[in-house]
């Protein structure tokens, strides 16, 4: 978390929601994917017409949050410094 | 509420449901609480300081829209008439959808005003602003009242806790991230949830694809049973539209749905609006609804289809769907807007049911905190800034929006007990939709292209329109013109939008045209090249950030789609 002055209107995105969707996915994916390969009952496959359904679920998450991981890795996130639009007083007319 | 206590929904949550549920609500106030930090002016907090990039407030714009309606009300009509709910979204969203970005944006994003009852004001003075501003935060806190309810009825499903219990909490979580955080916090909440849908409904489609066999295994089981192969294309959707004819139906569809409804609803309702206006440029506002569409265009195979699943799945369909389409009640106590429900119940193992169940809920509540984030905006500068109290200071008006998101919860608790009493939702909501949309639409479009339309068209059109729409909807009701399903909104939405056309024109003849010089930036003939298009360079060049390029391909796919089912 960068710390900015109050007085710049513009700075929203100094958090960056990339990581806290990498990490609802990717905390769900591994509960899932535990669930899957260590805890699937006979009637949970029956329940689901015979598919693992947490572990492909859970697999299938962890790659989607690994995804925005790199995302943010390769792209990260620029605070911009110089931006002056839409000041917070501006009244149109 | 009696309907849905009856019926054996309860799913079998365990604590591993509960744990993957908590996750999520601890991050959706996390959100809330860092977005706060962003906030230190009345702009920050409407609209979220104009710095979003394109894909954030693109996700955002469909999530928005990815509440009650969606979710719950798509697939019950999906189960209730099949493939031709595809067209809501094919005909109905996309188009719209294109149009806003490539047409009409240059001129909200251009002419800075900060939401769309303002446009009007600007464009039309200040009797249709107060028409419009009123009846949007009127219809607001009614939809708010809607997603509330039914995120209560799922609660209320899950848990056995009481519909008023669930109401308050529910509203209370919305409230807080919303009134922290402001538009921010509901706009990275909304690109949260929507993956949180996705993570929900595709496992879900997938399981139950499997189930019925493939999709051949679908076609065959919904061939056999009530409804039969009208419900496996999407043309010309006669069950839908509930017209006679095939030739009417498919008019109703194109005319009322497609252009009138849908075009009324994405291109001037202030919450899809908002979060475009809401990002960081010209070119990144125009590509907000050209981004969303791409998602759009495939999120009804992963709600219409589980609730087509569901109709020739679940045991309480398959004895009683004939019952339900003749618009009786089911012995179980089923209803459509159950179809997606009764699916998680019959398929979803522990754990993956947590998910689905957060899905849900992040659904509801995203809905919930889009109403909460229009209207608190529209109030605080449509109605409290402009007509009560003009010249405070920018804090002023950010403690007020707070308070105004805390009032405006007061008020969708009290309409959450209304909604309660109105059996199908998605008609209730596609009601009000007509009312208020379609004649605006009609006013907008004239306003942006004709300069001599004057201010009195511009509020007379309005009401008269409006009216025109009631009117149909309450002789239809009471059974004085024979129409029944979705088709009583396509034809209200229609008869307003002609009236509000042919009133404006022959008012605009009679009355004094504001000047040209007013009308700079609002109006397409009056309007500078220069400041209706955006700039290519920088971050917004490459070919992949051209908003009608984009806004083509996605024409091009939609068109794909339409042919193939």
């Amino acid at each position: 978390m960068a710390t900015e002055s109050p007085a710049k209107p513009n700075k929203a995105g100094a958090f960056d929601i990339r990581l806290i969707i990498a990490l609802l996915i990717g905390v769900y994916g591994i509960v899932l994917t535990v669930l899957g390969i260590g805890f699937t009952t006979q009637a949970d496959l029956d329940k689901a017409a015979g598919v693992r359904i947490n572990l492909w679920a859970g697999l299938g998450m962890l790659v989607v949050g690994l995804l925005f991981v790199l995302w943010v890795r390769l792209r990260p996130l620029l605070v911009p410094t110089d931006e002056s639009a839409g000041e917070s007083t501006e009244d149109s007319e | 509420m009696h309907v849905l206590a009856d019926a054996n929904l309860r799913l079998n949550a365990s604590p591993i449901d509960y744990i993957l549920l908590a996750f999520y609500f601890v991050l959706v106030l996390g959100i809330g609480y860092l977005a706060r930090r962003q906030v230190s002016s009345s702009l920050d907090f409407f609209l979220s300081g104009r710095s979003l990039p394109a894909w954030v407030t693109g996700l955002a714009f469909i999530s928005a829209n990815l509440g009650a309606v969606e979710v719950m009300g798509m697939s019950a009509n999906g189960a209730q008439y099949g493939l031709p709910t595809f067209h809501y979204f094919w005909i109905g969203a996309i188009p719209a959808m294109l149009f806003l970005g490539v047409v009409m944006m240059p001129f909200y994003y251009g002419s800075k005003v900060r939401s769309v009852p303002e446009f009007m004001r600007r464009r039309f003075g200040k009797p249709a602003h107060l028409v419009n501003g009123i009846s949007f935060a009127t219809a607001q806190i009614l939809i708010a009242g809607a997603n509330l309810f039914l995120l209560a009825s799922v609660v209320n499903l899950l848990l056995g806790w009481p519909i008023w219990l669930s109401i308050v909490i529910a509203a209370v979580i919305v409230l807080s991230y919303t009134a922290l955080g402001g538009l921010s916090a509901a706009i990275y909440n909304e690109v949260l949830q929507f993956f949180v849908i996705v993570a929900a409904l595709l496992p879900l489609t997938i399981v139950g694809l499997v189930k019925v066999g493939g999709w051949q295994g679908l076609v065959d089981k919904v061939t056999g049973s009530p409804g039969g192969t009208a419900q496996l294309h999407s043309w010309p959707g006669d069950n839908l539209t509930g017209f006679g004819n095939s030739f009417l139906s498919v008019l109703g569809i194109v005319f009322g749905l497609g252009f009138v409804l849908s075009f009324g609803y994405w291109t001037t309702n202030f919450v899809e609006v908002q979060r475009a206006m809401a990002s960081k440029s010209m070119s990144a506002a125009r590509r907000t609804p050209i981004i969303g569409a791409f998602p759009k265009m495939l999120i009804p195979f992963i709600v219409i289809i589980p609730g087509m699943i569901a109709a020739v799945t679940v045991s309480e369909y398959v004895k009683d769907k004939q019952v339900l389409l003749d618009g009786g009640k089911a012995e179980s106590g089923v209803t459509f807007n159950n179809a997606l429900l009764l699916l998680m119940r019959d398929l979803l193992p522990n754990g993956m049911l947590g998910v689905a169940i957060a899905g849900l809920l992040a659904s509801f509540m995203a809905g919930m905190a889009a109403n909460l984030s229009a209207f608190n905006t529209v109030f605080t500068y449509d109605i409290w800034q402009t007509y009560i109290k003009k010249d405070k200071p920018d804090g002023y008006y950010l403690r007020l929006g707070r308070t105004v998101t805390a009032a405006g919860t007061v008020l969708a608790i009290g309409t959450a007990f209304i909604a309660s009493n109105s059996g199908n939702i998605l008609n209730y909501l596609q009601d009000l939709f007509s009312f208020f949309n379609a004649p605006l639409f009609a006013t907008f479009i004239l306003g942006m292209f004709w300069k001599r339309m004057t201010a009195t068209a511009g509020w007379v059109g309005l009401v008269l329109g409006t009216a025109s729409a009631v009117t149909v909807w309450t002789l239809a009701q009471t059974g004085v013109i024979g129409l029944t399903g979705q088709g009583i909104s396509f034809v209200a939405a229609g008869v307003a939008f002609v009236l509000d056309i042919a009133v404006s024109v022959a008012i605009s003849l009679a009355t004094t045209p504001k000047p040209d010089s007013e009308l700079v930036g609002l109006v397409y003939s009056l309007t500078p090249k220069a400041d209706r298009t955006h700039s290519d360079t920088g971050e917004n060049a490459g070919w992949y950030r051209k908003p009608t390029l984009l806004a083509g391909i996605v024409l091009v796919l939609t068109i794909a789609l339409n042919i193939i089912f």
